[in-house]
């Protein structure tokens, strides 16, 4: 038996449940906040959430978000607001998803979907204009050619912005603060965060906020 | 005698797909791990995602037996000619992936120690976004190199530009201006 005593440690590695991920065929499922690429959202009645304000590209610590506003036509408006994102530009090979963008926007107007899996292979792919970037008639992400979606990946765009807003705190009070998106509506608090919530301190007794 | 220089005839028509399936099922890449960037690059070759499924479980630590190098991390001024002759060590045909948003652009350090971009040093051929990216994310990026490789994309792009992606800007008026990459040079066969 000596010379075959070596093999039992194969033996039994083979018989061990496989931990291989089969990747561009299957992904593993996303952790709820995760930060992927960003999404430029629009309201249910089909505006722009964006009102160029350019606090997402002044809190940017890469400094990877070009924007530039313009004042909205009174007859044709893009935005409710005055004024709208003219250009809106994220340089993908300097954004590193801190996602203080998103903590930043006034609007709601910049979140961040699942989605991780992409790769340019040419440099000019990497600078995402604002046609990439804003979400469809149905509220879905765009889908560009060089990144793999897999399934409804772009359902959760904005867990991140309902976590840290002030209104997605743990002592959650049954009322939303933040507005509807295209397609999907007011979106549901996340529950579940802290554990028990009636153990938490209300935000006024000095509890997070 | 390299692919190239072969005469496309009956014989060989096929040839050029054998060799290129051949190439890309089999890249080893050079290990140039040089910040964060090199841990999920250590995690797309253990065992959740596995490189070995594409023949790319060996990780060189001699440049002369690697023909990838993924530049892993920031890339330091001091660290630049370094890179330049790991690079140049490396047989042809060879390719780099700059993976991550410092070793594309800088990423978030905009400052003097750090080379912003590693296209100034070596031609590269895939970018790979993320701070840092998962191991997803730099598999998707080797999975684009190996469609390049499998195409022949990249051939036809050196032809063209001499090496690398050729870094094209777009300037604000709508004039495409070209920046010239840095030549390889070539030992004449």
């Amino acid at each position: 038996m000596g010379r075959l005593s070596g093999f039992r440690v194969t033996i039994t590695q083979v018989f061990r449940p496989r931990v291989t991920e089969k990747f561009p065929q299957e992904k593993r499922p996303k952790p709820p906040r995760f930060h992927g690429r960003h999404v430029l959202n629009r309201y249910e009645d089909g505006m722009e959430k964006c009102i160029g304000c350019e606090l997402c590209a002044g809190v940017c610590p890469a400094q990877c978000i070009y924007v530039r506003g313009a004042d909205n036509l009174t007859d044709a408006p893009v935005s409710p607001g005055e004024r709208y994102g003219f250009v809106y530009e994220i340089n993908y090979l300097r954004c590193i998803h801190c996602d203080l963008c998103v903590e930043a926007c006034p609007t709601e107007a910049i979140t961040e979907t699942k989605l991780f899996e992409f790769s340019f292979a040419r440099r000019q792919d990497a600078i995402y204009t604002k046609d990439e970037l804003l979400v469809d008639d149905e509220g879905r992400a765009r889908r560009q050619p060089w990144e793999l979606w897999l399934g409804g990946e772009d359902d959760e765009t904005s867990a991140w912005m309902r976590a840290t807003s002030s209104s997605g705190n743990a002592a959650y009070e049954n009322r939303v603060a933040w507005s509807g998106e295209l397609g999907f509506g007011v979106r549901e608090p996340e529950r579940g965060q802290g554990g028990d919530p009636g153990a938490l301190p209300a935000p006024d007794q000095g509890g997070v906020s | 005698m390299s692919l190239e220089q072969i005469p496309h005839n009956f014989l060989t028509a096929r040839l050029e797909d054998l060799v290129q399936w051949a190439r890309e099922r089999s890249v080893f890449p050079a290990t140039f791990g040089l910040a964060c960037c090199a841990m999920e690059m250590m995690a797309t070759g253990a065992a959740h995602y596995d490189l070995a499924r594409y023949g790319m479980e060996v990780w060189r630590a001699s440049p002369r037996q690697a023909d990838l190098i993924i530049v892993a991390g920031r890339l330091s001024q001091k660290m630049a000619p370094v890179l330049r002759q790991v690079y140049d060590q490396m047989v042809e045909p060879k390719w780099v992936i700059s993976m991550g948003v410092c070793a594309s652009t800088g990423g978030m350090f905009n400052n003097y120690a750090l080379v912003q971009g590693v296209d100034q040093v070596v031609p590269v051929d895939v970018y790979v976004p993320g701070c840092p990216p998962g191991p997803e994310t730099l598999f998707h990026g080797i999975l684009t190199l190996h469609h390049q490789i499998r195409t022949g994309e990249l051939l036809r792009r050196r032809e063209a530009t001499g090496a690398g992606a050729g870094i094209q800007l777009d300037q604000r008026d709508g004039t495409p201006s070209h920046v010239q990459p840095i030549p390889v040079r070539r030992k004449s066969a």
